[in-house]
C-alpha cells in the first residue's frame, strides 16, 4: 500500500542531490584542469599538438556523454580495466568537459587582441608570462559567461550517470516515484533542487562578470 | 658601440608582395631619426623588423651589436634593448598604471614589488603623470595613455626607442603633451627612431630625417630636407602634408 511523501523520502532526495553535487564538482574540477591543458594544446606553437587537440575536441564533442560513459565503464571493464563507478563517472565527465571547456577557452584566449600579446612580447616577457599576466586575465572575462553556461548544462547532465548505478537526484526521484507514484510532487521537488543548484551558479556568473568589468569598458 | 641600429639592404615580403625593397640606414647612439612617408610605404614594417616582430627575407639588421636575423638571436635580450611604442598605446586594461609599468621589470629583472612601484613612480614623473599611478588605463585620456606607454617602455631601460605614429590616434589637442615627452627624451640622449606625420616634431627634434617611398629610403638627410627637398616625390609629399 503506497504511503504519502514523508521525511525519509526527502532525505533520500537530499542524498541524491549530494551525489549530483559531487559528480558536478568532479566534472568541474577535472574537466577544468583537462580543459586548460586542451586549451594550451590548441594554442601550442607545435602544429602536431594543435591538430591532435583539435581531433580530440571534434571527436568528444561529436559523441554523446552517455556513450563516453558506456565506453569508459563497460568498454574498459571488458579490457580488464575495471574501475569503481565513481571513477568511471569522473573520468567520463572529465573527458566530456575538457573538450568543451578547452574549446570555449581557446576562443576566449584568441579573442584577446593580438596587439596585447605583441606589446607584452616587446617588453621581453616570455611566452608563458605573456599568457599568464596579460592574456589569461583578459580571457577569463570573456570566458566567464559561456563557461558558467556550460557548467549549468553539465550539472543537469550528471543525471545520465545513473545508468551505471548512481542514485543521484534524478534517479532518486524516480525511485521514490516508483514507490508512491506522486510524480508532480516528487519531480517538482527534484526540479526545485536542481534550480537551487543552478541558479546560484548563474547569479555568481553575473556578479563575477560585473566585478571583472571594473577597470575595463 | 658605434652604431645603435643598422639596416643593410633589407628585403621584406608579405606573401608575394615586397614591402621593403632594399632598405638601408644607420642610426648612431644618441641620434634621433625621424621616418616620414606615405601610408603604405613600409615605415611600420621597417620598425617592426628592427625588434623582430617581423622576420626579413634578406639583408642585415644589427641592433646594439646583435644580429637580429641570426637564428641564435636571444630575442628577449633584444627586446630589452629595444623599446617600442605603438599608435594604439596597447596598455594592459586589467592592470593599473603602476602594474602596467612594473610588470616587465618585475618578471624580467626580478625586482621587488616595492622597487617596481618606485620605478613606476620615477618613470611616471618623467612623463608628468605621477598622480595617475593607481588609475586604470580606461580612466586616462588618449594622450595620457600614450605617455604611460612611453613610461612603461622606459622602465626596461632600453638603449633604443622606436615610435610608430604614436600621436596619430590622438585628438589634435592631445598630441602636444606626447610630443613634448618625446622631445625631452631626445634631448636626454636617447637613441630614437620615430615614424611620424608631425613635421614640426621632425624639424625640432630629429638629427636626421628619412623619407621612405615605395619600400625604399628615397631621400634622407638633416631636417633641412623638409624645407629643401631634393626629390620631386618628397616635394609632393611635403606639399600634401601641409
Ligand atoms: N602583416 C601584413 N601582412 C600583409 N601585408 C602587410 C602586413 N603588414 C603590412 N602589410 C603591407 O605592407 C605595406 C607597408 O605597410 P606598413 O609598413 O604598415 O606601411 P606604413 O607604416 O608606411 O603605412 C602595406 O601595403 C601593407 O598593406
Ligand atoms: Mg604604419
Amino acid at each position: 500500500m503506497p504511503t504519502g511523501f514523508n521525511l525519509n523520502y526527502l532525505i533520500y532526495l537530499f542524498q541524491g542531490m549530494g551525489w549530483t553535487v559531487l559528480l558536478s564538482l568532479l566534472a568541474f574540477v577535472f574537466g577544468g584542469l583537462g580543459g586548460f591543458l586542451v586549451m594550451l594544446a590548441r594554442i601550442s606553437r607545435i602544429e602536431a599538438v594543435r591538430r591532435i587537440a583539435n581531433v580530440y575536441i571534434q571527436v568528444v564533442q561529436g559523441v554523446p556523454l552517455l556513450i563516453i560513459l558506456f565506453i569508459v565503464y563497460f568498454g574498459l571493464g571488458i579490457l580488464g580495466v575495471s574501475m569503481p563507478p565513481l571513477v568511471a563517472a569522473g573520468l567520463a565527465l572529465m573527458i566530456y568537459c575538457s573538450a568543451f571547456l578547452g574549446e570555449i577557452w581557446r576562443g576566449s584566449v584568441e579573442a584577446v587582441p593580438r596587439t596585447q600579446t605583441e606589446a607584452a612580447e616587446c617588453l621581453a616577457l616570455t611566452r608563458w608570462q605573456v599568457l599568464r599576466d596579460v592574456v589569461l586575465p583578459q580571457a577569463i572575462r570573456i570566458a566567464t559567461p559561456p563557461t558558467v553556461g556550460f557548467l549549468v548544462q553539465v550539472l543537469k547532465s550528471t543525471s545520465l550517470v545513473s545508468v551505471i548505478g548512481f542514485v543521484e537526484l534524478t534517479r532518486a526521484a524516480q525511485v521514490i516515484n516508483n514507490t508512491i507514484f506522486q510524480p508532480f510532487a516528487i519531480f517538482g521537488i527534484a526540479g526545485v533542487m536542481y534550480f537551487a543548484l543552478c541558479y546560484p551558479l548563474s547569479l555568481w556568473s553575473r556578479i563575477l562578470e560585473r566585478k571583472l568589468n571594473v577597470g575595463r569598458r | 658601440m658605434s652604431v645603435a641600429v643598422k639596416l643593410e639592404d633589407v628585403h621584406k615580403s608579405f606573401g608575394a608582395v615586397e614591402v621593403l625593397k632594399g632598405v638601408s640606414f644607420e642610426v648612431a647612439p644618441g641620434e634621433v631619426v625621424a621616418i616620414i612617408g606615405r601610408s603604405g610605404s613600409g615605415k611600420s614594417t621597417a620598425l617592426r623588423c628592427i625588434n623582430r616582430l617581423e622576420k626579413v627575407q634578406s639583408g642585415v639588421i644589427e641592433v646594439c651589436e646583435r644580429q637580429v636575423n641570426d637564428a641564435k638571436l636571444d630575442l628577449r635580450a633584444l627586446r630589452q634593448d629595444v623599446g617600442i611604442v605603438f599608435q594604439s598605446y596597447n596598455l594592459f586594461p586589467h592592470l593599473t598604471i603602476a602594474e602596467n609599468i612594473m610588470l616587465a621589470p618585475r618578471r624580467v629583472k626580478h625586482i621587488t614589488r616595492a622597487a617596481g612601484r618606485a620605478l613606476a613612480l620615477e618613470k611616471l614623473a618623467q612623463v608628468g603623470l605621477e598622480e595617475k599611478i593607481d588609475a586604470y588605463p580606461e580612466q586616462l585620456s588618449g594622450g595620457q595613455q600614450q605617455r604611460v606607454a612611453i613610461a612603461r617602455s622606459l622602465a626596461m631601460s632600453p638603449r633604443v626607442m622606436l615610435f610608430d605614429e604614436v600621436t596619430s590616434a590622438l585628438d589634435p589637442h592631445l598630441t602636444g603633451e606626447v610630443l613634448r615627452v618625446m622631445e625631452t627624451l631626445a634631448k636626454g640622449g636617447m637613441t630614437m627612431i620615430v615614424v611620424t606625420h608631425e613635421m614640426g616634431f621632425a624639424r625640432r627634434a630629429a638629427d636626421r630625417v628619412i623619407y621612405m617611398h615605395m619600400g625604399t629610403v628615397w631621400e634622407s638627410g638633416s631636417a633641412d630636407i623638409l624645407t629643401n627637398p631634393q626629390t620631386p616625390e618628397l616635394q609632393d609629399f611635403l606639399a600634401n602634408e601641409l
